[in-house]
């Protein structure tokens, strides 16, 4: 279409909206957005059918990780997740915060060194990280409520994303530093790549403490409410 | 040598798998969803060595897998089976009896693919390298995987087979969610094709005053954000609000340094990654996976910190880039 530009694929993108807002299931959302976005381009279905499926089978990388769902099922029969809850709350003095943050500081580092996908929800978070900071939380007061449960959980999982992120660009060699490179470098612009990843550092200590302070945060609401809890908890108890 | 499809036949015989145990609980929907979402693993390379054939056959038929894995992920629920409280005492009592051994080989899956990715350059049989050295970070995490299962089957004492019938389980609990990453990146591909980026980057600089450094900078890291919320993924975003108001705006006419900007900017759209279902991967798989009530529950508890780092990029670009 020369001059003109064909605003009809954006609904593609209002289809992801409405979609996600109205909580319909995500997938059919997604393959819907992705065949309204393309027939309105003009495109024939044929065509946007073997489009589809290309990048499809070209980014089934993205599922390798279910290699990984074997040896974790196994482990979780036999116990792993009670195990590293009972591990963790044999360190007295260990809270949620203090755990969490270290493995935040931990996560980034490691992002830093290239180690990205090292760790990974899947792998760490659900068997291990997740039951940890439940233990950490209780620090052996009695159980959390399911409403607390499940903010510790998120929490958990918040950590290993902002800490993945927001130390992986530190990382030279990583795709997004050479993709912003390569950006410039086609429009004739040359850096070299430790000049974009070291401007990387402000945002990934602002993130360090941003969010160590909201765990922290997190941590003290939890205390409160046990504390108001644990009052009735133990008239319970006596009675 | 062991070749990255290798791994995708693995994951594909699991999925098979997965589908067979559905068929014979009679859960017939579960099933096709699993074998429909093995044909990318066991055909993926046929399918990609005719497209570069120009056949497009087999590509039009995955793509009609595609829409029938949105049908069937729409009809049936996650359903994950709750716990018994007899299953949960066999959990207690084999956790203490194991002990600490059950770590092993859950950390076995990072740290060996860590040795792994440093030793592949060397390992060689007979000149051959064993792992493809131009997937070495894939090759690693699979072949430590298959490591840690021999090592897992050790420590626990159980059958191999075991193995897959609890893989099943998680991945049956997983559910859709397991596909959401790969259709995002699906539909991505449909986006770029038909020029979606450029549309909204056209539209962004069309509505701002360009004279102001400072309009330029905000539209640019607001563009950042909403378009990585858009497409789940920052890496998409990138080039086209930096063709669209970075390089012509900031960089050209407002002489913004380049390396910061496009270093923050790239951060900026963290932010956005943080906000959205559409990075299901970081976002909505592991809500399933922790079984929050609330598909939106790790979102939520992400948006504080997102928002306060994304004014933290906008103060330091201000600061920074027009020195």
């Amino acid at each position: 279409m020369p001059g003109a530009i064909n605003y009809w694929p954006l609904l593609g993108v209002a289809v992801v909206v409405v979609g996600f807002t109205l909580r319909r299931n995500p997938v059919l959302v997604v393959v819907t957005a992705g065949l309204v976005s393309g027939l309105c381009a003009g495109m024939p279905l044929p065509d946007l059918l073997a489009l589809l499926g290309r990048t499809f089978v070209e980014n089934r990388v993205l599922l390798l990780f279910l290699l990984t769902l074997p040896v974790i099922g196994l482990l979780e029969h036999f116990g792993l997740r009670e195990r590293a809850r009972s591990w963790i709350s044999s360190f007295r003095g260990l809270t949620l915060a203090r755990f969490q943050i270290t493995y935040l500081g931990l996560r980034q580092l490691l992002s830093m060194a290239g180690l990205i996908d090292i760790a990974g929800h899947a792998q760490t978070v659900r068997p291990l990280i997740a039951p940890m900071s439940e233990s950490a939380a209780e620090g052996g007061r009695g159980t959390l409520t399911d409403s607390q449960r499940d903010r510790v959980r998120a929490s958990a999982a918040a950590v290993e994303n902002v800490g993945r992120f927001f130390g992986e660009d530190v990382f030279v060699a990583f795709g997004a530093v050479l993709l912003i490179q390569g950006f410039y470098a086609r429009n004739g612009i040359v850096l070299e790549p430790l000049a974009i990843s070291l401007w990387a550092l402000p945002t990934a200590i602002a993130a360090f403490l941003i969010h160590s302070v909201r765990v922290r945060l997190l941590q003290r609401r939890i205390d409160r409410e046990m504390r108001s809890i644990g009052k009735d908890g133990a008239a319970d108890a006596s009675r | 040598m062991l070749r990255v499809e290798y791994l995708y036949w693995l994951v594909g015989a699991f999925l098979i798998a997965a589908a067979w145990f559905n068929v014979r609980e009679r859960h017939y929907s579960m099933a096709a969803f699993w074998l429909i979402l093995s044909g990318p693993f066991v055909f993926g390379d046929l399918v990609l060595a005719a497209v570069q054939r120009n056949e497009a056959l087999p590509a039009q038929l995955m793509g009609g897998g595609v829409v029938a894995l949105g049908l069937l992920a729409a009809r049936g629920g996650l359903r994950s089976k709750a716990d018994t409280p007899a299953e949960r005492e066999q959990r207690e009592h084999s956790a203490a009896r194991i002990g600490n051994r059950l770590f092993a080989p859950a950390l076995a899956i990072p740290l060996l693919t860590l040795a792994l990715f440093f030793a592949g350059r060397h390992l060689s049989v007979n000149g051959t390298p064993l792992l493809d050295p131009k997937a070495l970070t894939l090759t690693s995490l699979g072949l430590a995987s298959l490591l840690a299962l021999v090592a897992a089957v050790r420590v626990t004492r159980a059958r191999p087979l075991h193995s897959i019938v609890e893989g099943r389980r998680l991945l049956d609990s997983l559910g859709w969610a397991v596909l959401l990453p790969m259709i995002l990146a699906t539909l991505g591909g449909v986006f770029a094709a038909t020029g979606v980026g450029e549309t909204i980057a056209a539209l962004a600089s069309a509505v701002i005053p360009v004279d102001s450094r400072m309009a330029c900078l905000l539209a640019f890291a607001l563009g950042m954000v909403v378009f990585t919320v858009i497409m789940g993924n920052a890496f998409a975003a990138f080039p086209v609000m930096m063709a669209g108001i970075g390089l012509p705006l900031l960089v050209l006419r407002h002489g913004a340094d380049p390396a910061i900007l496009g270093a923050i900017g790239m951060l900026t759209g963290y932010c956005g990654t943080l906000l959205t279902p559409m990075a299901a991967n970081f976002n909505i798989v592991p809500a399933v996976l922790l079984e929050l009530p609330d598909q939106y529950g790790v979102i939520r508890s992400q948006v504080p910190t997102a928002l306060a780092l994304m004014v933290v990029n906008v103060a330091l670009m201000a600061l920074l880039v027009f020195r």
